[in-house]
């Protein structure tokens, strides 16, 4: 019960509180050009989630049996017990992703191609958002364990996808408004994205 | 030095900024612009692996088959990132702590990926420098200017040193309260909203 708690609390957490997209700024170029539709946008949310929910944990198992100092020792020859190959998690991380996104690409088009048509185009572009790294990366760094970067993968990649969903709303009510040239776009945007990241801060405080 | 290249070096200066114009590498222009040091310490991170990325990638465009070029161009990227990531956490420590992911997610920054692609790609090596140091300087220049706002504004210092002179200070008995809200992120979206204002009024540029 208690586990479940921390985890419930893990995932408010990096849902609203410490919202990938809006508090640490990952993912805002996909979030920038996708956002001008509403379909397109819940698409490439639930991509997120996905990928998200694969990757984080899968570089979990390779950042402790691989690359952290000492990590090797499972293999039983005593030299390899302590090397430290944690310079070399970036492009490892990176290779996973792109690796992952191509697998679960390929495994969408035999299984469910409905669901490949409607995320198709996003998966490729997934494997250069800096969320998905970021994520793996905030991993690494806070220390998370099997079934908290499980939990902190599906949960970054939901609190990304309804700052997009909620940003392209918004932007679909804006074509009717009246903006100044130069704000239009781009500007009027960001303008916004600072308004909405404000409205997530007053989440802050809250504990589970 | 000719006039193209001169071109090439200044275009993406003011008029083809890379941040307020072409929309890339956002995520890292918002995140580190908290405070002068940081913003100075990741532009020179992204100049370095900026230009040597394009070098090494315009060098090798005759060799890189066009169904893996994404791939290669990672790998190209990753491995300059590491090099700058090793030589920030041995000679500035502690900014590079400071900076945490976000050295590590120049790999996922568009522009660098958006420039070996659309430039790089196709010019010879000495174009694609140019390209490299221009798109640089443009991103560079886009966040010290976010960052000098948001330092002075938010804590009212400039790298660190105080600029705002003590007796103003509320609690000196002054009137004068720093802006809080300029160190968390609705200030960075909105900062950068007005600049990309500024940049595109004065540069006539519309968005549809």
């Amino acid at each position: 019960m208690e586990l479940l708690e921390h985890y419930l609390s893990l995932a408010t957490k990096s849902i609203f509180i410490e919202n990938i997209l809006l508090s640490y700024f990952l993912g805002m170029c996909s979030f920038l050009a996708i956002s001008k539709k509403i379909e397109a946008s819940i698409g490439l949310g639930f991509a997120v989630i996905f990928v998200n929910g694969v990757t984080v944990p899968l570089n979990y198992i390779i950042k402790v049996y691989l690359l952290d100092e000492g990590a090797l020792s499972w293999v039983g020859i005593p030299a390899l017990a302590t090397v430290d190959l944690s310079f070399l998690s970036f492009i490892t991380f990176i290779a996973t992703i792109a690796g992952m996104v191509q697998l679960v690409e390929m495994l969408l088009d035999k299984f469910s191609p409905a669901l490949y048509n409607s995320l198709g185009i996003f998966l490729p572009l997934i494997a250069v958002n800096c969320s998905i790294l970021g994520a793996s990366l905030f991993m690494g760094e806070r220390g998370y364990d099997f079934g908290e970067s499980a939990v902190f993968g599906v949960s970054s990649g939901a609190g990304f996808a309804l700052a997009i969903v909620s940003m392209a709303a918004i932007r679909f009510k804006l074509k009717y408004s009246n903006i100044p040239d130069g704000l239009k776009g781009l500007g009027i945007t960001m303008i916004l994205t600072g308004l909405l990241s404000m409205a997530y801060l007053s989440f802050s405080g809250i504990n589970l | 030095m000719d006039k193209k290249s001169k071109n090439i070096i200044s275009d993406p200066m003011v008029d083809n900024n890379p941040i307020t114009k072409q929309v890339l590498g956002i995520c890292s222009a918002l995140a580190i612009t908290v405070k002068m040091e940081q913003a100075v310490v990741m532009s020179l991170a992204l100049a370095f692996v900026l230009v040597c990325s394009n070098v090494i990638i315009s060098l090798l465009r005759k060799g890189i088959p066009g169904k893996i070029r994404i791939i290669v161009q990672l790998i190209v990227i990753a491995s300059l990132v590491i090099l700058a990531d090793q030589i920030l956490k041995a000679y500035l420590y502690d900014i590079s702590k400071q900076l945490s992911v976000f050295v590590a997610l120049i790999i996922t920054n568009c522009i660098i990926m958006g420039r070996a692609e659309a430039f790089a790609m196709q010019n010879n090596y000495k174009d694609a420098m140019y390209d490299g140091l221009g798109n640089a300087i443009g991103y560079g220049s886009v966040l010290i200017i976010v960052a000098t706002f948001r330092e002075l504004l938010g804590s009212g210092t400039l790298f660190n040193y105080s600029i705002m002179p003590a007796s103003i200070y509320l609690e000196n008995g002054g009137w004068y309260v720093n802006n809080g809200l300029m160190l968390l992120a609705p200030g960075a979206f909105i900062i950068l909203g007005l600049i990309i204002w500024v940049q595109r009024t004065y540069t006539h540029y519309i968005e549809d």
